[in-house]
């Protein structure tokens, strides 16, 4: 385990409180022995200082308030003395477990391609932080400042890592900030499904804010499954950076399922010729939540082809939010984008915002998108009582139908029945 | 006259024309035909002006104008008229106004007085009639929504009202039924005279049991390989285009 | 119409793709000294003979002006505005208050015979015959108020209209003429510290018109006003207010140009539609201020506030713009849908080409049931022109049944322009619905060379596609302005091809 002391005292509220943890660990941290890492963690530390935590007058945080983040304190994570804390059955036949941030060797598969980064730091200098960007993205910043370990997934030329979950469990009894850093590297050729999975255990307010970088290279193709099952009371804050070399492929799809406050954000540079990406998700959000799935796109070659369907399903007092991007610069000719969002309101007191944006700057294109926004088709709902089947279970199939239809688009099959299962019986769960 | 010397065009670096050789005397018709790849299509856009089109040699010159050196708006204003094999849709472009502003386009550069609305549509409905098409195809957007039948006779339609001198048909019998390849072939037909000619870009011998040409020649590698009369179409069908590549 | 007509021949006489309106009337000018401050805008208000409460009305515009800063999140950019470098009045010296058209200068009515915009109510009646392709039945005239720099010089058909119990002036002669009617409309749509553009029009706001159409009134004819901005380094700062009592029908016409110079001119208007139960506004226009030069030199900073409120019940308020001129537009006429069943729509074309910038679309704000809005924005990107529509539809929770829908195209000519889509969907109601759609796409190929083989030149092939693309919009104009909105696309992207 980490030879971090355990500091159980509340640190003060808002980015200050931050900072000052920063200060106080600086020298703990793992890796404070390589100077390019201090570096960087000064540089995050800086740009966060400087940027603070985003208020709603930013424009991209115009929907979600980091209000209940700003006004509480956050304390470190205590070192885990046992780790019999019950995990939820295992996604994919090989599972890596992370617990408060931490890799934990003895409940994780030997054989999944995934180490711990914080033990082997000296071989990522270069590759840490040159994905991820801080200027604008403060919690991204914040994160290169404190982060104390994650996954270090890199796969060799034409490697096949197969499909593995990597399991994030916050021991949520006491309200603890944990920044989590993942770093994935695919080299030519090279295949990956990864199902990151976040995992709240306890009613406590919590912060899991993880940064997750990929390095996609030519002809690499990544799945990346992602369960957001946050506790009742947690945050989660996430940050996905993603650059895809030529005829590469990062293939996406975020459940938002848990969680009080829930944000996603993903930054995806298509930086090859024909390189590829979808952006698909689902946001589950029920009474008290608020889920947020905010995309950027970026078209920086030619040729290339992109996908996003999002779709949202809200009940009781809940807000849901999506913000979707594409940049099209001028060299990408021949772009093909397309960007649906969908949602479905389930609830008087519930309000959806959505922004899907395009920002073309070359003339050859075929870009588009399309928002509807919702209430449950009566005369769907109609047909099916009138062969029998009571309101609640018609309803029920209506709300499935509706986002099954997204999952549908994710390709690998473990992946996609970890999402279908997280997604069915939702509602009726709600409604319980 | 249309007259093609030693025509050489390539495409991306690919020579597609290999020294084309054709004389279509005026009020002549004269059928091309030639197998898949042969460079049909190729010929009948360069001698248009298609963009993407390079040519490498040889000249085409029509009544003695230098077809090569002009934009494809001005052979159009001389008399050449290109009939599709795809005819384009233009989504919120109004027929009647598409094809009044291309008419009135070409009656400027002939020196001719532009029809206004009135006489326009008088002019479009007698020629509507008499190729059997629905008057509201004139409101609909061009070749939006039309099906493949109707949108060879707007090109048909086109012609009648354009009167060209010099019609390159590009395969325009590519799947249409019976019915229309007759109106398709009436309509030519009814342009036939002296002062009109036009080369009939076809696969099969079908169209020209209705156009019945004055020549045929056949296109093979991106070269005239034989010519002869009508009944050379005939022989064709009957053995095929591989006795030609034979011989 | 010859009024169309002869704006028509006169920009079909353009071969160069130069501006048609850059001429510079030659007159006698009275203006307040430079500068803003208190003094210039108790300058105005005594000029105008304006009552007390409408002077501390701009005084407190300006105060609020003053802690306000400008508006940096539109997708343009340009150098600082120095506003105390700029003229806040401007008049053609002449007596002051209403006179009949035979009293204006002759310069001004010449002025805007070149514009072609006759303000001679025969001129107008005697092209009702022989209209060329125009339908058998007779055309209704249309009634002008223009508004030469910062005053209304002229308005057409006020008596007959006046017949009706219709109020057609300028702003300025309402405030004598109607008070109790501008005191009860302005500001109750714009309020005076709603934004920076139009806290500063509150303050400083010269003339503009003033419509009042009385209960089940259909007005008889088009109104019109023609805004041109003559004068150098003058800002144009009007204000129009135009109301439909319950059951009454209008339809307004605007349309603007200026002369070419190479500095660049603020006109920073506030229009507030009022639409009572039963009533029908629908406001056309087409914006051909000066756009600048190929470099970018010169043009109109146009940052205009519109707002529509649909107050009554069943009220229906439309805006259609064209805009093709400017060298920033910065503008989202918008509908406050509060009557239950009203509806709002907009309908839009905006048009960038050489250096010039737009940011325009449009707020729906649905707060009553059953409120209905439509959106159709067709933006077209040429040169180095950079087109953003921007658009915000807000369902509040009591507006059950509300409907959206929302068409967003845009079009590329070239490869140095951008095409940008910012829609903002916000939805708080569950029995609404909202549907929204944008493309991006370019001008194919095969399509103009399909145009070019029946004879079209590329230029013409292009403005073929080009209206064919804006068809809905188009068809939304009154059909005189719609012909003429035609030619201008064309000739706004002159020199985008080839």
């Amino acid at each position: 385990m980490n030879a971090i002391t355990e500091h159980n005292a509340l640190t003060e509220p808002g980015a200050a409180g931050f900072l000052h943890r920063f200060e106080g660990l600086r020298a703990r941290l793992p890796g404070r022995d390589l100077p390019w890492l201090q570096s960087l963690r000064e540089a995050g530390a800086a740009s966060f200082r400087e940027q603070g935590f985003p208020t709603r007058r930013v424009e991209a945080w115009k929907y979600t308030d980091l209000g209940p983040l700003k006004e509480a304190g956050f304390g470190e994570a205590l070192t885990p003395v046992d780790s019999a804390i019950p995990l939820p059955r295992a996604a994919a036949p090989r599972r890596v477990v992370f617990i408060d941030g931490r890799f934990s060797p003895e409940l994780s598969d030997p054989d999944a391609p995934v180490r711990s980064l914080a033990r082997h730091l000296d071989e990522v200098e270069g590759l840490l932080g040159s994905v991820a960007r801080h200027e604008g993205v403060p919690l991204a910043a914040l994160n290169t400042a404190l982060f104390e370990d994650g996954a270090l997934i890199d796969l060799a030329p034409g490697e096949d890592g197969g499909v593995v979950e990597l399991l994030s469990v916050v021991r949520a009894d006491r309200p603890v900030a944990l920044h989590p850093r993942h770093l994935v590297r695919l080299a030519p050729g090279a295949k990956l499904v990864l199902i990151e999975r976040a995992w709240g255990h306890g009613e406590s307010r919590y912060l899991h804010s993880p940064v997750l970088e990929f390095q996609v290279a030519a002809d690499a193709h990544v799945t990346h499954a992602r369960l957001q099952q946050e506790g009742p009371a947690g945050i989660h804050l996430s940050t996905v950076f993603a650059t895809v070399a030529e005829k590469g492929t990062y293939d996406s799809f975020l459940l938002h399922a848990g969680a009080r406050l829930a944000r996603a954000e993903a930054y995806v540079t298509l930086a090859g010729a024909f390189s590829a990406a979808h952006l698909n998700g689902a946001q589950l959000v029920g009474d008290g939540q608020h889920a947020d799935c905010t995309t950027f796109l970026d078209h920086a070659a030619p040729d290339c082809p992109s996908r996003q369907t999002v779709k949202t399903v809200l009940a009781g007092r809940s807000r849901g939010v999506f913000q979707g991007k594409i940049h099209v610069h001028q060299i990408a000719q021949r772009t093909d984008g397309y960007q649906m969002n969908q949602a479905l309101l389930l609830s008087e007191q519930a309000e959806i915002d959505s922004k899907p944006q395009l920002e073309i700057y070359a003339d050859d294109v075929k870009c588009s998108h399309g928002a509807t926004v919702g209430a449950l088709d009566e005369t769907q709902l109609f047909y099916l009582r009138s062969r029998g089947i009571p309101e609640a279970e018609a309803r029920s199939m209506l709300i499935e139908a509706f986002l099954l239809d997204a999952v549908e688009t994710v390709e690998n099959e473990v992946a996609r029945a970890a999402l279908s299962e997280a997604v069915s019986g939702w509602w009726q769960r709600m409604a319980a | 006259m249309l007259k093609i010397e030693g025509l050489r065009a390539e495409i991306e670096g690919k020579e597609i024309l290999k020294g084309i050789d054709l004389e279509v005397p005026t009020g002549e018709i004269h059928a091309i035909m030639g197998p898949n790849g042969s460079g049909k299509s190729t010929l009948s856009y360069v001698l248009s002006g298609r963009e993407g089109y390079e040519i490498t040699g040889g000249s085409a010159t029509f009544n003695g104008q230098d077809l090569l050196a002009m934009e494809p708006e001005e052979r159009a204003a001389t008399g050449l008229f290109l009939a599709f094999q795809y005819p384009v849709e233009l989504p919120g472009v109004g027929n009647a106004n598409f094809l009044r502003t291309a008419l009135n386009a070409q009656r400027r550069a002939k020196g001719e007085s532009e029809l206004d609305a009135m006489q326009f549509l008088k002019l479009a409905r007698e020629r509507m009639r008499a190729l059997s098409m629905p008057e509201d195809m004139l409101k609909r957007g061009v070749n939006v929504g039309f099906s493949g039948g109707e949108k060879k006779r707007n090109e048909v339609l086109q012609m009648a009202l354009l009167k060209p001198s010099l019609a390159i048909l590009d395969e325009t019998d590519s799947g249409l039924d019976i019915d229309a390849l007759k109106i398709v072939a009436d309509g030519v037909n009814a342009m036939r005279g002296p002062d009109f000619s036009s080369l009939v870009i076809t696969h099969y011998q079908r169209l020209l049991d209705y156009i019945v040409p004055d020549r045929v020649h056949v296109l093979m590698q991106g070269r005239i390989v034989q010519s002869g009369g009508p009944e050379l179409a005939k022989q064709l069908e009957a053995s095929g285009y591989a006795s030609v590549e034979a011989a | 119409m010859p009024a169309v007509t002869e704006t028509i021949d006169t920009v079909a006489a353009v071969t160069s793709g130069t501006y048609k309106y850059g001429f510079e009337t030659e007159i006698e000018m009275e203006f307040a000294p430079k500068g803003l401050n208190e003094d210039i805008v108790r300058f105005i208000s005594a000029k105008k003979n304006e009552p007390d409460w409408l002077l501390a009305w701009r005084l407190k515009a300006f105060a609020m002006w003053k802690t306000m800063e400008e508006p940096h999140w539109p997708a343009v950019s340009y150098p600082q505005i120095d506003y105390q470098d700029a003229y806040y009045y401007a008049a053609p010296v002449k007596k002051q208050g209403p006179r009949s058209l035979d009293e204006v200068d002759p310069e001004l009515l010449r002025t805007y015979e070149k514009l072609g915009i006759p303000l001679k109510e025969q001129a107008i009646l005697a092209g009702v015959e022989g209209a060329g392709e125009s339908p058998a039945e007779g055309r209704m005239p249309i009634a002008v108020d223009a508004v030469f720099d910062s005053v209304s010089v002229a308005t057409s058909y006020k008596e007959r209209l006046g017949k009706e119990g219709i109020i057609f002036c300028s702003i300025s002669e309402a405030v004598q003429e109607h008070p109790e009617l501008v005191r009860q409309y302005l500001g109750s749509v714009v309020p005076q510290g709603d934004n920076f553009f139009a806290a500063l029009n509150s303050a400083v706001f010269t003339d503009g018109s003033f419509v009042y159409i009385p209960k089940g009134v259909r007005c008889p004819m088009e109104l019109s006003t023609y805004f041109r901005i003559n004068a150098k380094s003058t800002g144009q700062f009007e204000r129009t207010l135009i109301i439909a009592d319950e059951g009454a029908t209008v339809s307004y016409l605007e349309g603007c140009t200026a002369p070419m110079r190479d500095e660049n001119q603020l006109h920073a208007a506030v229009v507030e539609l009022v639409a009572l139960d039963d009533a029908s506004i629908k406001y056309s226009t087409v914006q051909n201020w000066y756009p600048g030069d190929e470099n970018g030199v010169g043009g109109i900073y146009n940052f205009v506030t519109k707002r529509g409120a649909c107050r009554g019940k069943r009220s229906k308020i439309s805006w259609t713009q064209v805009e093709t001129g400017s060298s920033i537009t910065w503008k989202y006429p918008s509908c406050i849908l509060q009557g239950d069943d009203s509806v709002g729509e907009f309908y839009s074309v905006a048009i960038t080409n050489n250096r010039q910038q737009a940011d325009t679309g449009t707020k729906m704000i649905h707060i009553g049931r059953n409120t209905r809005s439509t959106i159709v924005s067709k933006g077209i990107s040429a040169g180095k022109g950079q087109n953003t529509y921007r658009g915000l539809v807000k369902i509040l929770p009591k507006a059950s049944g509300a409907r959206n829908f929302t068409q967003c195209d845009s079009l590329l000519i070239g490869d140095q322009c951008g095409a940008h889509t910012v829609p903002y969907i916000e939805n708080r109601c569950i029995s609404a619905k909202v549907e929204h759609e944008a493309t991006t796409s370019r001008i194919a190929e095969d399509q103009l060379f399909y145009c070019r083989q029946r004879g079209l030149s590329e230029e013409d092939a292009v403005g073929l596609i080009v209206n064919g693309f804006c068809r809905e919009v188009l068809k939304e104009l009154p059909m005189e302005f719609a012909v003429e909105a035609q030619k201008l696309l064309q000739i706004s992207l002159e020199g985008s091809v080839g």
